[in-house]
């Protein structure tokens, strides 16, 4: 055992989890930190499943056809190397997880597959609808081995609030405990697996209130990099309740679930009209925008609703009871007699973080992977290859960062917390955001957000974080417009095509307090 | 509507606690106490029932729908999850809601649950050697596999209490799930240990089957592992 190398994870979702294990797997100690224990995690939260061309299902599926799908799904905004180092890597990634006691659905010992949006054949393994939560406990389980022997040491009511970078190399981090409010330094090797940028959009989100996005708004502020901040997925099926937005799966759908707005009076199943093959399935971009659009439309009137009186009772009972009881729950209204109102909701940020083909960032000794990093879902993302990245990603960075870890110092810090980011101003960023951001964007729309942002960036009396947070909010709004393209979740009016000039990665740094904004090769495997 | 929340508040580092009342205008029908939380604590200052203005209330809440744990307190003196707390349930429009009794206040409705954590490293909750997991046994690991360490089914427990050698029913899925996915000699330590902090303190009372947010079959999972653990019965007959 190594037992002088420590490496710091910052977040215990998946991606953190399997870092974590990764890092004791090799005998290298690490520091688990995380807002809230492993069980509250977003990660939990993911029920369609996990990809990985394990081909059990008699269709002769491959990774190169996974890759294929991911590329083609992600529009082409990543490089070839990650992506192909992810679909190869996904069967024993997927084996890792069975072996540690996933309940994975199966029958004979082969893994059950199904399908998912955007893909061919059916590489998607699932646990009824609580694959997130039965991937999470198995991989709790086994970090509690390592946890006995010391090997983890967990800090599971600890924020980030600092991170020190001198010369382009990591210094040391800073954490809050949220119980005691004691502060403690850490130096050594970091992993960042923060998890998206929910918090930037509060409300507006299908995810968790702990990813508050104030970890990536420290990391852009100390200078980390980070890239194609505009690509934000929406999901067009969710619904609003007091402080999120819920999802209606796209299992809905595929069970017979359908898409309708009131036209002069009448019911107008829009989707299967314009998409007369795929219908209420085309892939959840070009959903998201036809809701925008046909609310648009002459004679339209009220919400989009989705229909799913039709569905039989075998359906409802063993299929989608669970979503049954949360839509009278939450809605008070029975989908198997009444429709259902949805809009799109924020569902996954594609950007964040950009790390190399190692999962490192330019901050040398910084780390990131999960839904805190950009990698391997360019423009847009394929359903089951999130928890695929996570997982992977989260090992990729451990192995890296073993390699160089050595030595890390624990120092207990006599200065006061720093000031918490404010409710007020954190809604008012998030308006701004939405204005710019939306499914739909125009030029005009995304320049006042702008303006807007760059006064807050200005503002006197901000706190610290809450500056910061301006800043990254800058730099989304400002990636948005230097694309002047459409492609998978980025959609303008006035750019409505994809052009092949920009197949790059927006890449946006903090230098001196001001943005840096360029647009890199997405072919690369290194930062920049 | 108008709903009174009547909240049991604590300072950090300060034993006393005190009680103060929060108005919410229900915005819909499927509102929660975590829904008038989360209105609350929208302001920096939010103001109390009275129209002074406060500090806002500590609370601990992640997917504010049910599957994470996170927003475990007692409303109307049951222990339940916030945002499974349906506004409208209340008839005179008053909710008394209280962190959870049986772990220590850090501030407000946030209470430290480490006791939780500590009993599964206690009872070596961990897959010793690889999992086998038999297609008749699925059924029971997947549902085993949901417990969201929420701390409910302790705070209704006669047996329970935090630091005490009997550790309730929060550490009986995770045991399950383990029993059922290794062999009787990889599961010697845990089974040894169940028996000591588990088997041995608990008195049938299932209390805890009523309160379980995630509607887990808590006496399923422990005849189960009671079965597994304790009797050493063969697992092909269990289903
Ligand atoms: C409803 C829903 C359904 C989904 N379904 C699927 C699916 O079927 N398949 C799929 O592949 N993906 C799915 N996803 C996406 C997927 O779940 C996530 O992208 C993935 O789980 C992210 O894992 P992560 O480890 O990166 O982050 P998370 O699981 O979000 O974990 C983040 C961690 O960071 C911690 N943290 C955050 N900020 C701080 C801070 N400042 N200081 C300390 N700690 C901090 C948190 O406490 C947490 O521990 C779904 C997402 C949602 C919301
Ligand atoms: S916030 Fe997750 S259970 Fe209530």
């Amino acid at each position: 055992m190594e037992q002088n190398k420590q490496v710091n994870v910052v977040g215990a979702g998946l991606a953190g989890l399997a870092a974590a294990i990764t890092l004791a797997e090799q005998g290298v100690g690490c520091r688990l930190i995380s807002a809230q224990p492993s069980e509250r995690a977003q990660s939990v939260l993911a029920e369609g499943g996990i990809n990985a061309a394990l081909d059990t299902m008699g269709e002769h599926d491959t990774p190169a056809e996974h890759f294929a799908d991911t590329m083609r799904g992600g529009c082409f905004l990543e490089a070839e190397s990650a992506v192909r180092n992810l679909t190869d890597h996904a069967p024993e990634v997927v084996r890792w997880l069975v072996r540690l006691g996933a309940p994975l659905m199966a029958k004979d010992g082969q893994l059950i597959l199904r399908n998912f949006g955007g893909q061919k054949k059916k590489r998607t393994a699932y646990a009824k609808a609580s694959t997130g939560k039965i991937i999470m406990t198995a991989l709790i389980d086994e970090a509690r081995k390592y946890e006995a022997q010391g090997l983890i040491r967990r800090y599971p009511h600890h924020e980030l609030t600092g991170i020190t970078v001198e010369d382009c190399n990591l210094k040391s981090i800073a954490v809050r405990d949220l119980f005691t409010q004691e502060m403690r330094a850490f130096t050594g090797r970091t992993i960042l697996c923060t998890g998206g940028l929910n918090g930037f959009f509060e409300g507006m989100t299908t995810g968790t209130t702990p990813n508050t996005g104030n970890a990536a708004a420290i990391a852009f502020s100390a200078g980390v990099a980070f890239a194609n901040l505009e690509m934000i997925q929406y999901h067009p099926t969710t619904m609003g309740i007091t402080g999120k937005r819920m999802l209606v799966s796209e299992a809905a759908r595929g069970e017979g679930g359908r898409l309708f707005i009131m036209r002069d009076g009448k019911p107008w199943y829009f989707m299967e009209e314009k998409y007369p093959e795929l219908g209420n399935l085309m892939p959840r971009d070009v959903i998201s925008r036809e809701m925008v659009f046909v609310k648009r439309e002459k004679g339209c009137e009220g919400e989009v609703c989705l229909d799913m009186r039709a569905l039989d009772e075998f359906v409802w009972q063993h299929k989608l009871s669970d979503l049954r009881a949360e839509i009278i729950a939450y809605q008070h209204i029975d989908p198997k007699t009444d429709p259902v109102p949805v809009s799109p909701g924020i569902h996954f940020f594609m950007g964040g973080v950009r790390v190399d083909d190692r999962h490192e960032t330019n901050v040398k000794g910084l780390f990131a992977a999960g839904e805190a990093a950009c990698k391997y879902h360019g423009a847009n993302r394929l359903g089951g290859n999130s928890m695929l990245g996570a997982t992977f990603g989260g090992r990729v960075a451990a192995l890296s960062a073993a390699q160089s870890a050595g030595h890390s110092e624990e120092t207990v810090l006599t200065e006061a917390p720093p000031e918490p980011s404010h409710p007020e101003c954190r809604a008012e960023l998030r308006e701004i955001l939405l204005q710019g951001l939306g499914i739909v964007r125009t030029a005009s729309e995304m320049q006042k957000a702008e303006e807007a942002m760059s006064l807050k960036c200005d503002a006197e009396q901000l706190t610290a974080i809450d500056r910061s947070r301006a800043l990254l909010g800058l730099a989304m709004l400002q990636s948005a417009l230097a694309r002047k393209e459409s492609r998978g979740a980025h959609y303008r009016e006035d750019f409505p095509e994809r052009d092949e000039a920009f197949r790059k990665l927006t890449l946006a740094t903090c230098e001196n307090g001001a943005i840096r904004l360029r647009f890199v090769s997405a072919d690369a495997g290194e930062v920049d | 509507m108008t709903y009174t929340l009547k909240i049991l508040r604590r300072e950090r580092n300060v034993q006393a606690s005190y009680w103060e009342s929060f108005t919410y205008e229900a915005v819909s029908e499927g509102d929660t106490v975590a829904s008038a939380l989360t209105a609350l604590n929208t302001s920096t200052s939010p103001k109390n029932a009275e129209g002074e203005s406060s500090r806002p209330i500590e609370w601990e809440c992640s997917c504010l729908q049910k599957r994470c744990g996170a927003c475990a307190m007692v409303i109307d003196g049951r222990p339940r999850l916030a945002c499974d707390a349906l506004l409208n349930e209340s008839k005179t429009g008053e909710l008394r809601v209280e962190p959870l009794r049986k772990f220590p206040v850090v501030c407000d409705l946030t209470v430290d649950r480490t006791i939780l954590y500590d009993n599964l490293k206690t009872l070596r909750l961990w897959p010793s050697v690889e999992a086998e997991l038999a297609d008749e046994c699925r059924d029971l690991a997947y549902e085993s596999s949901e417990c969201i360490q929420c701390g409910c089914c302790l705070e209704v427990c006669p047996n329970f209490y935090a630091e005490g050698p009997f550790f309730g029913m929060a550490t009986v899925p995770l045991t399950t799930r383990l029993l059922t996915e290794l062999s009787p000699a990889d599961y010697r330590e845990i089974a040894r240990q169940y028996a000591k902090h588990t088997f041995a303190g608990c008195g049938k009372s299932l209390a805890c089957k009523d309160v379980c947010p995630r509607r887990i079959d808590t006496e399923k999972l422990l005849v189960n592992a009671n079965a597994l653990a304790v009797w050493k019965r063969k697992k092909e007959k269990r289903k």
